[in-house]
């Protein structure tokens, strides 16, 4: 639990914080007009969007005179678990061994840096890894993967600067194939979800996939920012569009951003947050877990 | 998503429902109040300056002005638009310049939020204003950064001064003394991006700023950011006292609350944001525009400015004459897809068109810029007299056209038609009937965006 101890730390760093507008507020006081005013602003501070939050207040009221509550404290632990539900409606992707995880997502969200945290995550767990650095359009994208790839002692397949992204997944589902490694992890350059020929190409890109790679189970992550606002809600539900996305990769949750958007990307769109990211270090990723993260907005 | 994608479209649908009744009671100014407070914090604006704009909003709708106003839902919709603008502030801050050279820019923000890209648009923009300026690569962290910004930097012909993973306050110091030797007039430093509440690297930029003195401390913030752009920008600015703000990743479809608010907390410009991955899609911030977009009234503005940028004068005159006579050739169609060309990414140009941004009607249609190169590649390989009079092309010249250009008849078929209902449309306006919903400006515009 140490990385959970570490963003709830970093939650605390701030009194603008979620939980200290809760706790003051649920602290005394009485259960009116008023009170679900503050909650409501509060939960649209966190980022959690009016549809989603319209729909924990309507839940909330609903528990609320079902089990007689009178005082306010009592609620919090309601409040709690309505958005735990929330989180775990939809079911996380199943592994089997050898798969593909492709990483998408707009510009600068952390792909590069999550694919090195996955690639050391899973050699601890006595996997074999490919990356395929097919991000070809950044400055330097490839240079940045290099590095991950030596830190976690994985290869690496790669070409210059400006190919073609399809042909270095192409030849990376060959390499993988012939290697038989375990893992291939793909980087993809950061898109903006609006540009149709960049969505276009990633589209291509896991055609070339299924194509080469029949039978192996391939997962699509988006990678989305925790300090993202409800702007994440289209890019994962354009990206679904285009590539069916089987999972939510939540990055620099280590800030004072609570990633609120996910309860809302959750409810609106069933899509799951599979890992969350907290740092630079090599270690910082962890499996998502409900309820360390609801504990860590509420508390 | 909701029913609407857009606090513009939110905003407009309040107001319909107000309707032009005369007069407005204080309960249904409360009421549109609140809609608007939950449509601002949908668009990402912070929740504590959503709260003092509604006050200063709704303090000036209930006063008399509003009551006694003939149509009070525009009146309502000029005071949040006023009021928006006055929170953006008022006309575009520009760059400063040091008395005594080498100017200094400091880039400073989060991870991942474009300080890189930015700086090497920062310097190809110097560049055209004839300013000489070079690089410096303060971020050791990240890998490959300095590699990065090297890249970058060939790519805008920029020197870029690095010395690899040594201490950055260092590096920055003597980035400044070779700027002086070599007579370079601005140094952008490009710092390692860093978390607002990572009291280590919080203090090496501190450190930076006491050793180089920056003339502009550049906070760069994502333009998606939600809620926490204000705690990002408070901090950054309380321990650096940061002299302005570029906003990036414009192009995408946030609403751009996160403007609003780090504007409104901070007091400090944003002077400049980000369009796209290129060096040159970079653009001066006007707030007044910015304003608009966020209400969904489309940034007509820059749509006009690039527009004249793009079509010279005398191609302008040049069209205006043909339509004067409703001649409308091939060839001017060709021109207007050239033109339509330079002023940039469609899609992006689109979203300034009022109305077509967050409309539900146009979410699923896209400009399509392979097919309109298509359409130029048909166009260019028909003869002068076939432009001049379609009416000769026939099955063969058909044919022949689609064979020349790489295409299918069917694509060629399809251009004829447009063409011909585009012609339609240039004779309907020269009878002056219009027709056509189409952004308030004068008839040079309007021929240019027709074609989607």
């Amino acid at each position: 639990m140490g990385l959970w101890a570490k963003i709830k730390a970093a939650l605390k760093k701030t009194k603008d914080a979620i939980a200290y507008k809760l706790n003051k507020l649920f602290t005394g006081g009485v259960l009116n007009d008023d009170f679900y005013d503050e909650l409501e602003m509060i939960l649209l501070s966190a980022d959690i969007g009016a549809e989603t939050t319209e729909r924990l207040l309507k839940d909330l009221k609903k528990a609320v005179d079902k089990k007689y509550i009178r005082k306010t404290e009592p609620v919090k632990d309601e409040l709690k678990l309505l958005m735990q539900q929330i989180l775990d409606e939809n079911e996380i992707p199943q592994y089997s061994y050898p798969m593909i995880i492709l990483l998408a997502g707009v510009n600068g969200v952390g792909k590069t840096t999550a694919i090195g945290k996955l690639a050391h995550k899973f050699r601890k767990q006595k996997k074999s890894v490919t990356i395929a650095a097919a991000d070809t359009f950044r400055a330097a994208a490839a240079d940045q993967l290099t590095v991950w790839a030596d830190r976690a002692g994985v290869r690496i397949v790669k070409h210059a600067e400006g190919a073609d992204p399809g042909a270095v997944v192409y030849d990376a589902v060959q390499s993988f194939k012939s290697k038989s490694t375990d893992i291939l992890l793909i980087d993809t350059a950061g898109r903006l979800h609006n540009k149709k020929n960049l969505m276009e190409e990633l589209k291509k890109i896991t055609r070339i996939i299924e194509r080469e790679a029949v039978g192996i189970p391939l997962f699509n992550f988006i990678v989305l920012d925790a300090t993202t606002g409800q702007n994440a809600i289209p890019q994962v539900e354009v990206f679904n569009e285009a590539v069916e996305i089987d999972g939510i990769i939540l990055t620099k949750l280590d800030g004072t951003a609570k990633g609120g958007v996910v309860l809302g990307i959750a409810n609106e769109l069933q899509v799951p947050v599979v890992y969350v990211g907290v740092g630079e270090g090599i270690e910082d990723l962890e499996e998502f877990d409900s309820d360390a993260f609801v504990e860590g907005i509420m508390e | 998503m909701g029913l609407f994608s857009s606090l513009g479209e939110k905003l407009k649908h309040i107001f319909s429902k107000m309707g032009n009744r005369g007069k407005l009671t204080e309960l249904e100014i409360k009421n549109a109040m609140r809609e608007i407070r939950v449509a601002l914090l949908e668009a990402d604006v912070n929740f504590t300056v959503v709260k003092d704009f509604i006050a200063k909003v709704s303090e000036k709708a209930v006063g008399q002005e509003i009551l006694q106003s003939l149509t009070p839902s525009q009146q309502v919709i000029k005071i949040v638009n006023d009021e928006l603008t006055a929170l953006m502030g008022g006309a575009a801050a520009k760059l400063e310049v040091s008395s005594k050279p080498p100017t200094v820019i400091m880039m400073c923000g989060l991870q991942g939020a474009g300080k890189t890209t930015m700086c090497g648009k920062l310097s190809r923009y110097l560049i055209k204003q004839g300013k000489k300026p070079m690089m410096a690569a303060c971020d050791i962290y990240r890998p490959a950064a300095i590699n990065q910004l090297k890249v970058v930097g060939r790519a805008v012909n920029t020197e870029v001064f690095e010395k690899g993973t040594q201490n950055p306050v260092k590096t920055a110091k003597e980035a400044i003394e070779y700027a002086k030797s070599r007579n370079y007039d601005t140094v952008i430093i490009d710092t390692a991006g860093r978390l607002h509440i990572n009291d280590e690297l919080m203090k090496e930029l501190e450190n930076i700023k006491k050793e180089v003195q920056p003339t502009e401390i550049l906070l760069t913030v994502d333009a998606m950011t939600g809620q926490d752009a204000v705690a990002v920008a408070t901090e950054f600015d309380k321990r650096l006292n940061v002299t302005g703000v570029v906003l990036t990743k414009l192009d995408g479809d946030t609403r751009g609350g996160a403007a609003l608010s780090i504007r409104a907390v901070t007091g400090k410009p944003i002077k400049f944001c980000g369009i796209g991955e290129k060096p040159d899609e970079f653009e001066q911030f006007h707030p007044d525009r910015m304003a608009s977009r966020i209400l969904g009234m489309g940034d007509v503005l820059t749509l006009i400015e690039r527009a004249q940028s793009a079509v010279s004068e005398e191609e302008m005159e040049k069209m205006e004459k043909r339509l004067r006579e409703a001649k409308f050739t091939l060839d001017d169609f060709l021109v207007q897809f050239e033109s339509l060309g330079k002023m940039g990414d469609l899609t992006e140009l689109m979203g300034m068109i009022p109305g077509m941004q967050g409309n539900k009607n146009m979410k699923n249609v896209e400009v399509d810029e392979a097919r309109i190169a298509r359409f130029k590649a048909i166009i260019k390989s028909m003869t002068a007299k076939e432009r001049e009079h379609p009416d000769i092309i026939k099955a063969s010249r058909r044919k022949r056209i689609a064979a020349g250009s790489g295409t299918t008849i069917q694509e060629v078929n399809q251009l004829l038609k447009q063409y011909e209902q585009t012609k339609g449309m240039v004779k309907s306006m020269k009878g002056g009937k219009g027709g056509m919903k189409m952004p308030v400006m004068n008839t040079k515009q309007k021929t240019k965006y027709r074609y989607r």
